[in-house]
């Protein structure tokens, strides 16, 4: 019976093929490893904030911050193995879908203080403190706090956790960016009970309805920072 | 009494290493000059393009640049068991690099593991391989790194332990472990097959890492490429027999092409150190030189069958709370047969890195996930998850076990204490 030999050839062959996933040829499928940890939005880890939020943030910051992970200037083990291969085009690709994304703001809770901490906070965050010689957040963050394209991260909707382990890191040095490093300076500036209030008044602060980020050019840094070209002055 | 026999070692020892001291000391004398005929050839810019070829067959980047450093000025630190040793400048900066460096100086360091300076260098330095480079290769080599930007870099204090940081002990190492001597044709095989040999256990110095090494951390005679884990990173290399028994049973040519090429196969990705091989140095090799080397490894004999080691740890309830978890887990990538899904996710059914012996590859791909390497053959490639956080050591070992003992794979369990261990080993 010659015959039967290809019709079970192709039974079986069918079984297998219903066994085989189909896989969507779709960027957030080939970031598997990156939405596992950040989202498939890049909403971030719920509640603490241990892996940060991605989505809306610039993509030129998003791009730096992953090219960081590789030089080792920012160093969190997972993600420099999982970051070490990509070339400057896919990350920029990678960056780009995820500042596309847009999911609303979770209020993860903040610790209660008393008010005279927030009251400090708002005051870092608005006009800062020239004693220590500390401008204010809004100055490059945004007079909205949402940041500025191409590399400045918008300050809403962070977790508390997050903001204040992130200025911790500047501090350790094991977050650093592009030389002169303005937010290292402004980290070491601030004394821990100075983050502890900038972090909590700007986790309780409300997300503003448009949260895109400034238009470039629009700031003009009090301090020179690397990753803006070491444009703006001051010390 | 017997115990106070290491004096008078530890004395000799001690001589030497004055002695070398002082020798370093006079010779850093200005350059004498070149040979002529040497000088004219590290000026030329066909020498120098197939240098830069060759540079990239050997990786040399690999070891002499740092992680977010300048490309050849040197400052990674090689880890092994007995402390950190520095990768050197080889940029041609005069005070830091190879400036003063004429071409004997450099084909004395690569055919004979001696610095400038007479002093012994340490095999983390892959000379036991180098040394079967040709004197023409090793001219272009020199050509092309004479023809970088000098980079004024301090090579790193050396960070081993004594006695080891006294190198003129390595004489007694080289006594055992190394031959200087450049490749000599095997007049019975094609010249395909002659390059291929002089690429795998030459310049591209595959038995660093796929082959066994002893206490001393040499490779014995005729364990050549025969896989071994890697001293100081915790990966392992797998056997690269392609016959009966191999590492690398049933790959074809195509296979291993397709993989130095592009970064995966028919067979598997590749991952960890491989990947970095593969992104750093042998995707930009010719087709003809992968090749050859596809052909030289496809000559490697069948191994001996594996002595099925007795014990009587019982893996049946680990590989069954390991299949569930698989198929909750992995079967929409892998699929549920193991087969994986052609030029997108890895088959794990008859794949060399769960079935190498010791299990560490299979539970490091599970606990890390990550990108196959990006290649010109793969710029966009997918990704697996990290599972580390979100399985715990026993659910890894579950379900390590479970593919390393299912569809055609009978490769030992791997039992939750190893997982533990592998759980904090640094990523490099
Ligand atoms: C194992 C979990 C994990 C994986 C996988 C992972 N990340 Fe991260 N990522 C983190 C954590 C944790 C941080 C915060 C590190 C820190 O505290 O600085 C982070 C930080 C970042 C940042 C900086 C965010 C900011 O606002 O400064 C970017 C960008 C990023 N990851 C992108 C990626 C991309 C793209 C991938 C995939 C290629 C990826 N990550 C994979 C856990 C992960
Ligand atoms: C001189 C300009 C400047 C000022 C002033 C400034 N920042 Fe920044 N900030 C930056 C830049 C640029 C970055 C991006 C750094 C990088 O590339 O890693 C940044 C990043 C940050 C981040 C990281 C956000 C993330 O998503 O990971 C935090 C948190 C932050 N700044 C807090 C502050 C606070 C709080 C203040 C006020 C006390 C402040 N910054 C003032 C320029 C500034
Ligand atoms: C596996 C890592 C590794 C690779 C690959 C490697 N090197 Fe090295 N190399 C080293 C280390 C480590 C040293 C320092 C050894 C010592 O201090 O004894 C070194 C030393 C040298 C030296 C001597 C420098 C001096 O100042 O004494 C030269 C020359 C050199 N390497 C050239 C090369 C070339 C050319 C290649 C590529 C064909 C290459 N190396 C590939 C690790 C490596
Ligand atoms: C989203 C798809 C996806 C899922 C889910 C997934 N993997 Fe993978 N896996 C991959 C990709 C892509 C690779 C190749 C890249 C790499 O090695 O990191 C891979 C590689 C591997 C490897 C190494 C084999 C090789 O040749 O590179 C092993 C072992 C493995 N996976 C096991 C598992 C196990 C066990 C699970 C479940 C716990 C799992 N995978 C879940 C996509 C996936
Ligand atoms: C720095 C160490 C290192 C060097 C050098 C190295 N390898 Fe590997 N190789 C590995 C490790 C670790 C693995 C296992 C992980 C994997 O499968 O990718 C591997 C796996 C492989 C595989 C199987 C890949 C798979 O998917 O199963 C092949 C084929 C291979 N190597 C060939 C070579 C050749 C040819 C050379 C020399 C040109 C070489 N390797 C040099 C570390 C190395």
């Amino acid at each position: 019976m010659p015959w039967v030999l290809p019709l079970v050839c192709m039974v079986v062959g069918g079984l297998a093929h219903a066994d085989r996933p189909s896989v969507p040829d779709t960027l957030q499928q080939r970031i598997a490893a990156c939405t596992t940890c950040h989202g498939a939005h890049g909403e971030g880890s719920p509640g603490s904030g241990f892996f940060p939020r991605l989505a809306g943030k610039p993509a030129g910051y998003l791009a730096l911050q992953i090219q960081n992970f590789q030089r080792g200037l920012r160093k969190y083990a997972p993600m420099e193995y999982t970051v070490r291969q990509l070339s400057p085009e896919y990350i920029r690709e990678i960056a780009e879908y995820f500042a596309a994304q847009q999911v609303p703001y979770e209020r993860p809770p903040v610790p209660d203080l008393a008010p005279s901490f927030l009251r400090r906070g708002q005051q870092l965050v608005t006009t800062g403190d020239p004693a220590l010689k500390v401008p204010p957040c809004q100055a490059c963050h945004g007079k909205a706090l949402t940041g500025t394209e191409p590399s400045v991260p918008g300050l809403v909707g962070l977790p508390y956790d997050y903001i204040s382990s992130q200025l911790g890191s500047w501090r350790t040095g094991t977050r650093a960016s592009a030389a002169p490093d303005c937010m290292a300076t402004i980290a070491n500036r601030l004394t821990p009970a100075d983050i502890t209030a900038v972090a909590a008044w700007l986790a309780s602060h409300d997300v503003p309805a448009d949260t895109h980020p400034q238009p470039a050019g629009s700031i003009t840094p009090p301090l020179s920072c690397g990753v803006l070209g070491g444009q703006g002055g001051g010390t | 009494m017997k115990r106070l026999l290491w004096v008078p070692v530890v004395l000799i020892v001690m001589a030497l290493a004055a002695w070398w001291w002082q020798s370093h000391r006079s010779n850093t004398a200005s350059a004498a000059a070149e040979d002529p005929a040497i000088a004219a050839m590290l000026k030329d810019s066909s020498t120098i393009a197939k240098g830069r070829y060759l540079a990239t067959a050997g990786d040399c980047t690999s070891c002499h640049t740092a992680q977010s450093g300048q490309l050849y000025a040197g400052g990674r630190l090689l880890p092994t068991p007995f402390g950190n040793i520095p990768a050197s400048n080889i940029t041609p900066d005069p005070d830091t690099g190879l400036g003063h460096w004429r071409f004997d100086d450099f084909w004395r360091a690569l055919h004979t593991g001696v610095g400038r300076d007479g002093e012994l260098l340490y095999p983390a330095f892959s000379y036991t391989s180098f040394t079967k480079i040709t004197r023409e290769d090793a001219i272009a080599i020199f050509a092309y790194l004479k023809s970088l930007p000098s980079i004024h870099e301090e090579t790193k204090p050396l960070g081993l332990r004594f006695p080891y940081n006294v190198r003129a002990g390595l004489a007694a190492w080289r006594a055992l472990y190394f031959k200087p001597g450049v490749y000599q044709a095997d007049p019975a095989h094609p010249e395909s097959w002659n390059r291929g040999a002089y690429l795998v256990e030459g310049l591209g110095h595959c038995n660093e890492c796929h082959a066994p090494r002893g206490a001393w951390g040499g490779v014995e005679k005729g364990a050549q490429l025969s896989g071994g884990r890697i001293p100081g990173m915790d990966w392992y290399a797998p056997d690269l027999s392609t016959q009966a028994h191999g590492g690398l049973q049933g790959w074809s040519k195509q296979d291993v092409v397709d993989l130095l090429k592009t970064g995966q196969s028919s067979k598997g990705v590749a991952f960890g150190p491989m990947a970095d091989v593969v992104a750093n140095s042998t995707q930009y090799l010719s087709d003809e030189d992968l090749q050859a080397i596809a052909d030289y490894l496809q000559s490697l004999p069948a191994r001996p069958e594996p002595i099925a080691e007795k014990t009587s740890f019982d893996s049946k309830p680990l590989v069954d709370q390991g299949n569930s978890i698989y198929v909750q887990r992995c079967a929409s990538c892998h699929g549920n047969d193991g087969q994986g899904v052609p030029g997108v996710y890895p088959p794990l059914d008859g794949n060399s890195s769960v079935l190498e012996p010791t299990g560490i590859n299979a539970t490091r791909a599970v606990l890390l996930g990550g990108f196959a390497p990006v290649t010109s053959g793969n710029p966009r490639p997918y990704s697996m998850p990290p599972y580390a956080q979100q399985l715990s050591d026993a659910e890894v070992a579950a379900v390590v076990t479970f593919i390393r003992r299912s569809w055609s794979n009978h490769a030992p369990a791997v039992q939750e204490r190893d997982v533990i261990k592998y759980r904090h080993t640094p990523m490099d």
